[in-house]
């Protein structure tokens, strides 16, 4: 075991930051994730570990460092929330299809436009299906606790370098915000030089006589030779999908109904199943780890065990297409969520399944 | 156990700092927490408040709309809170400042007089603990080894000199409850 503290979401991804031995972070402040930024630059991680840690001019600014950074095969991230994220969907596709590994984290908030600094969870469209252009996807991670907050951070920088392509933590005010205890992991010395050379052997470190020369674009003029970068990403995302893909399933066993849940929604979906089964109602949760690769397989799986499926999520209903997708019509598929910033209670989410899943 | 607790009142009156401590003094007993501030673009003066739950399962939800117990610590959060107390559970409050007072007769009501306790010891800043105090009083979840514990992680270690005050508001807090009902 580690080290056990108390600690909010937001922290923890900073503390996990430094113990995975990133080597720079690049943000800009926005409520509810200032405080990542905030305690990278309390810790003063450039003591303990040489870990580089800017506030940058704008959002822009801080994923075209991430880009540069991560080009010369070091491990870089930037966080913000929704309305910086969208800022920074232009340096997500150019990350995209350079094949760089980096992190970015949401914590989202309520929107369109700046919306409001409450938590939301309508950001899952922007995450999963592009947000920025052409035919890109990062891999995206859905933590629905505080640990998880801190775990993710070392897998997404492990899977970033696995396939050489950004990875997201999608996460939102909830859990940003709230504070559970963590068990921090033991801290990973950053790479070497040498260790960044082995392990990334395309980074622009500087050319040596026995190699070509390391390019690091998105652009290619040939179409000839975009075409087939393009297949070769899609073959990359395909193996995403197969080696993956991660969920949790929770009273699944002898469930009838069944939540569809990530992140906050997952955790009170929890409390909801809880209060259901007081009543008799013998309801699941199927809460998708990875939100893409969308679990369609374990979704279509329980479809053909249960009456009827509720996805919950703090939007108008944008998971629920995913979940609508993998079970073909096999049984009743309803969304719920609060929008704007406004988060569903247990008992809310309670009524809409009987409403609208076991009544309709 | 489970215990699901929403703390009202003040920003600056240590409402989340309270919460913290109770998070953390349930950790020193290897008990499951969590602290779900309501945040945003709140000051001092203005309202804040934070659930807290300290359970020995995994937590559930840490947004929710019933209460095991409820600290009450001005008006606003009187008018918001009182009927979110489940029916025989607890409802603590600071009396001062309160002009409607609860009228539920499901629930077990106590009064702490914090402020006025805090100011007679000379320090308005461990109003806060003489209110935990009283709250460890009704529902002893925490012991009170724990809970200095708890305190010392949660406060910046410049601070430490100042726990044996902040044991004796928690003990002034424990001694002056009354029962409403």
């Amino acid at each position: 075991m580690g080290d056990l503290k108390l600690m909010k979401g937001n922290e923890a991804i900073a503390e996990a930051a430094i113990r995975a031995g990133v080597d720079a972070y690049f943000g800009y402040p926005i409520t509810p994730q200032s405080e990542i930024i905030e305690y990278l630059m309390a810790e003063k991680p450039h003591e303990r570990t040489g870990m580089v840690v800017l506030q940058a001019e704008s959002e822009v600014a801080a994923i075209n460092m991430v880009y540069g950074a991560a080009g010369t095969g070091k491990k870089a991230m930037t966080s913000s929330s929704s309305p910086g994220i969208s800022l920074k969907m232009e340096g997500i596709s150019y990350l995209a299809g350079a094949e760089l590994p980096a992190v970015i984290v949401n914590v989202v908030r309520g929107g369109p436009g700046l919306g409001t600094i409450q938590p939301s969870q309508a950001d899952y469209f922007q995450a999963t299906k592009g947000g920025g252009h052409g035919d890109y996807r990062m891999i995206v991670l859905a933590p629905a606790s505080v640990q998880e907050m801190s775990d993710f951070v070392s897998l997404a920088f492990d899977l970033a370098f696995k396939y050489n392509n950004p990875v997201m933590i999608l996460s939102d005010g909830v859990i940003g915000q709230m504070m559970e205890k963590v068990d921090l992991k033991d801290s990973v010395a950053r790479w070497t030089d040498e260790e960044v050379k082995e392990n990334s052997p395309w980074a622009t470190v500087g050319k040596t006589k026995d190699r070509e020369r390391n390019i690091i674009t998105s652009l290619d003029l040939d179409p000839s030779h975009q075409e087939k970068h393009n297949e070769k990403l899609l073959l990359k995302y395909a193996d995403i999908t197969k080696n993956e893909t991660r969920i949790e399933k929770i009273d699944c066993d002898d469930a009838e109904y069944l939540f569809v849940a990530y992140g906050s929604s997952a955790r009170i979906a929890q409390k909801a199943i809880q209060l259901a089964r007081a009543k008799g109602i013998k309801v699941g949760l199927l809460r998708p780890i990875t939100l893409y690769p969308y679990p369609s397989e374990m979704v279509a799986k329980m479809a053909d065990q249960v009456k009827g499926i509720l996805a919950v999520e703090m939007s108008a209903g944008q998971m629920v297409e995913d979940v609508r997708l993998a079970v073909e019509g096999k049984v009743k598929v309803e969304h719920y969520g609060r929008v704007g910033g406004i988060i569903h209670s247990p008992q809310e989410v309670l009524e809409a399944l009987e409403k609208k899943i076991i009544g309709g | 156990m489970t215990e699901e607790i929403i703390i009202a009142g003040f920003g600056g009156q240590g409402v989340l700092s309270m919460g913290k401590i109770l998070a953390y003094s349930g950790i020193m007993q290897d008990q499951e927490v969590s602290w779900m501030p309501s945040y945003g673009p709140e000051m001092r003066g203005g309202t804040a408040n934070v659930t807290v739950i300290i359970s020995d399962e995994k937590v559930s939800s840490p947004i929710l709309t019933e209460f095991d117990t409820a600290i009450i610590l001005n008006q606003q959060s009187m008018d918001k809170f009182e009927n979110s107390v489940k029916p025989g559970g607890y409802l603590l409050y600071d009396p001062n400042g309160i002009s409607r007072h609860p009228e539920r007769s499901d629930i077990k009501i106590i009064t702490i007089e914090g402020s006025k306790l805090a100011a007679e010891m000379g320090n308005s800043k461990i109003f806060n603990m003489v209110v935990l105090g009283a709250y460890l009083k009704i529902r002893p979840i925490v012991n009170l080894d724990n809970v200095i514990k708890g305190l010392k992680k949660s406060l910046p270690e410049r601070y430490h000199s100042l726990v044996p005050l902040n044991k004796s508001a928690i003990k002034k807090g424990m001694e002056n409850i009354v029962e409403v009902n």
